[in-house]
């Protein structure tokens, strides 16, 4: 049957083109949905987007070069010059700060990936087989969270030197426990559910079992313990730094910053002001954000 | 009728820290081709796991499972998933977990299609999916919707599209109703029945419920704490029961009348616990009647009348 066209009907239609269509509801729209209904997460991802700008621009945005010594204006405090003041070599600490944005979050997110892939991925192995691998795994692990995570990063600065590798592999050594147990946990949460026993009656093999069923449903606690990391990997790079394992000057880590600015508690507080108030804004952003997406992903997790 | 399936002293313990948990102890049961078999018990007394291990979700202790004469229960996985999974399925008990709330509805069902019956094209099996939905009366609107946009009654009907889409001649149903509303429970029990008289499917049905049982049974066997106490015709327990924790079961079904009062047969006592049973009858610690006989020997089931088998020493006397 041929389609009748009438210039009202054209209309209706152009009309409807127009609209949007409905969003089909799935779980991962679903989560988006209660993600975006949330102010504070959504506070949260706004302030980690800046920052990642902030890192990415950080040339354009930096008034000065965050190496260069001014002896002319040393000590100075916050003024429209230098927003944060300098420091006792004259550098501007709003730069330095800006700059120290790129440091930490690009480490942040190489430890978070290094602990992810070892210590999650060893989890992942524990909480799939169970049974001795599980045993194993897991007192390693315990063996590993038993010696403070700040104690063990420094000795392994201490046996490999300072630099940006050995910094991340002290992270994620001392992390490597956190890890593997929040995402033992994950699985077996999704292990021990009834759909999974409901494939396995229908005959899903392993290997589709993994891919299918387990890893979809863990993804979402997974990114949750992913962005929590974040928060704490920038906390145990600054505060190594701080203390003297991690990065070495001139770099402008914030705990490098922090690091400067100690001597001078009592006569230049701002030194180590801004510098430890960015430090608590990325984590509390990442903490917010986290918190958000676990609220999103699982409700009942609460 | 010949029988489909046999169970010979089947037993599935699971150790625990404590000991060992006795959760199916020395069941035999047969179940004969095109019929229903209810297992009834209270929570806690092993009617899952039987079922479980006849699907081999879980494997036995010892005992055999025949399917066809094929001792199923015994043989090694791959040839077990190979040749037998089809035949038997199961319905699982809560639609609203037994379904990966991340594949939608067409996905769920294709599912088994597709781990299944490998030689089939991408298109056959869409196909298949949707005759399977077609069967179980899921409107083809529904293809994408999730697990979670539906209803129990439909993400039931979901479950069990997966299940008769491997064409099983086995089916064992897990307490398929006891998750819905009771207006859902008819129309999810008239379809299985609808399927059973078009497909001549055996069922094994798991249930607490005694009149979804009586609806639905041709046989019934009943357990307490692993073991069957009870197994007979359906029409026969209803009339005349004999072991007094049938009884008990059956003076637990409301009658929908104010004005018959009847006389409820109230247990009291503990369950017994399922780690390490003593060689005793499991029931002696709630049985009104129970001697010292009781606490010192096991009951065996033994055949009293033609098909109604008893485990209970004083068994002529309730008769």
């Amino acid at each position: 049957m041929a389609k009748i066209h009438t210039p009202a009907m054209e209309k209706i239609e152009k009309r409807n083109a127009k609209r949007k269509k409905p969003v089909k509801s799935t779980p991962t729209t679903e989560s988006w949905k209660r993600f975006k209904r949330n102010p504070t997460a959504l506070l949260g991802l706004f302030v980690v987007c800046i920052l990642i700008l902030v890192a990415i621009f950080a040339p354009l945005i930096a008034p000065f070069d965050y190496q260069k010594q001014d002896y002319a204006s040393m000590m100075q405090a916050p003024s429209m010059k230098h927003l944060f003041g300098t420091d006792q070599f004259g550098r501007d600490i709003f730069s330095r700060v800006i700059f120290g944005t790129r440091y930490s979050l690009v480490i942040a997110l190489f430890c978070t990936i290094a602990a992810f892939f070892s210590g999650g991925l060893l989890g992942i192995i524990a909480g799939y087989f169970g049974g001795i691998a599980d045993t194993i795994i897991m007192r390693i692990m315990d063996v590993f969270q038993s010696i403070p995570m700040i104690m063990m990063a420094m000795c392994i600065v201490a046996v490999l030197g300072n630099g940006i590798p050995q910094l991340v592999a002290a992270v994620m050594f001392a992390s490597m426990p956190t890890m593997a147990r929040s995402n033992r946990a994950a699985i077996l949460r999704v292990r021990g559910s009834d759909y999974i026993e409901s494939s396995e009656a229908i005959g899903v093999g392993q290997i589709r079992m993994i891919i299918k069923h387990m890893i979809p449903n863990a993804v979402g606690v997974m990114i949750i313990y992913f962005v929590g990391f974040l928060a704490v990997s920038i906390m145990m790079m600054s505060a190594m730094s701080y203390i003297g394992v991690g990065l070495s000057a001139p770099t402008p880590e914030w705990g490098l910053i922090l690091n400067d600015g100690k001597a001078y508690l009592t006569s230049a507080p701002y030194m180590m002001l801004f510098p430890a108030m960015m430090i608590m804004i990325t984590c509390f952003a990442f903490n917010l954000m986290g918190d958000g997406l676990r609220d999103a992903f699982d409700p009942r997790l609460k | 009728m010949e029988n489909l399936i046999e169970v010979k002293n089947l037993k599935k313990y699971f150790s625990t820290p404590r000991g060992e948990l006795h959760a199916v102890d020395n069941v035999s049961l047969n179940i004969e081709k095109g019929k229903t078999i209810g297992i009834v018990g209270e929570s806690g007394c092993g009617k899952s796991t039987l079922g479980k291990t006849l699907m081999r979700l879980h494997n036995a202790t010892s005992g055999q499972v025949l399917y066809n004469g094929v001792d199923i229960a015994n043989m090694p996985m791959k040839e077990f998933k190979k040749d037998y999974r089809s035949n038997i399925q199961m319905i699982f008990q809560d639609p609203y977990s037994s379904l990966d709330p991340r594949m939608n509805v067409l996905q769920l069902i294709e599912e088994p299609i597709k781990v299944n019956m490998k030689n089939l094209s991408k298109i056959e099996i869409k196909e298949k999916a949707q005759e399977m939905m077609e069967l179980v009366g899921l409107a083809k609107r529904l293809e994408n919707s999730y697990p979670h946009e539906l209803d129990g009654g439909r993400r039931q009907r979901i479950g069990i599209a997966r299940a008769l889409s491997l064409n099983p001649d086995f089916i064992v149903c897990d307490e398929p109703v006891s998750a819905l509303d009771v207006s859902i429970q008819a129309q999810i029990l008239n379809l299985l029945q609808n399927l059973q008289a078009e497909r001549g499917l055996t069922y094994m049905f798991i249930t607490h419920d005694m009149s979804v049982v009586k609806h639905i049974s041709d046989d019934i066997a009943v357990m307490y704490l692993g073991q069957v106490i009870e197994k007979c015709p359906a029409n026969e327990i209803f009339k005349h029961t004999i072991h007094p924790y049938s009884q008990a079961l059956l003076s637990a079904i409301p009658i929908p009348n104010v004005h018959v009062k009847k006389e409820r047969m109230i247990l009291r006592g503990e369950l017994t616990s399922p780690i390490n049973p003593k060689k005793c009858c499991r029931f002696v610690a709630r049985c009104p009647y129970a001697t010292e006989k009781c606490h010192n020997e096991e009951p065996e089931l033994r055949e009293l009348k033609t098909n109604h088998s008893v485990a209970c020493h004083y068994a002529e006397k309730f008769m």
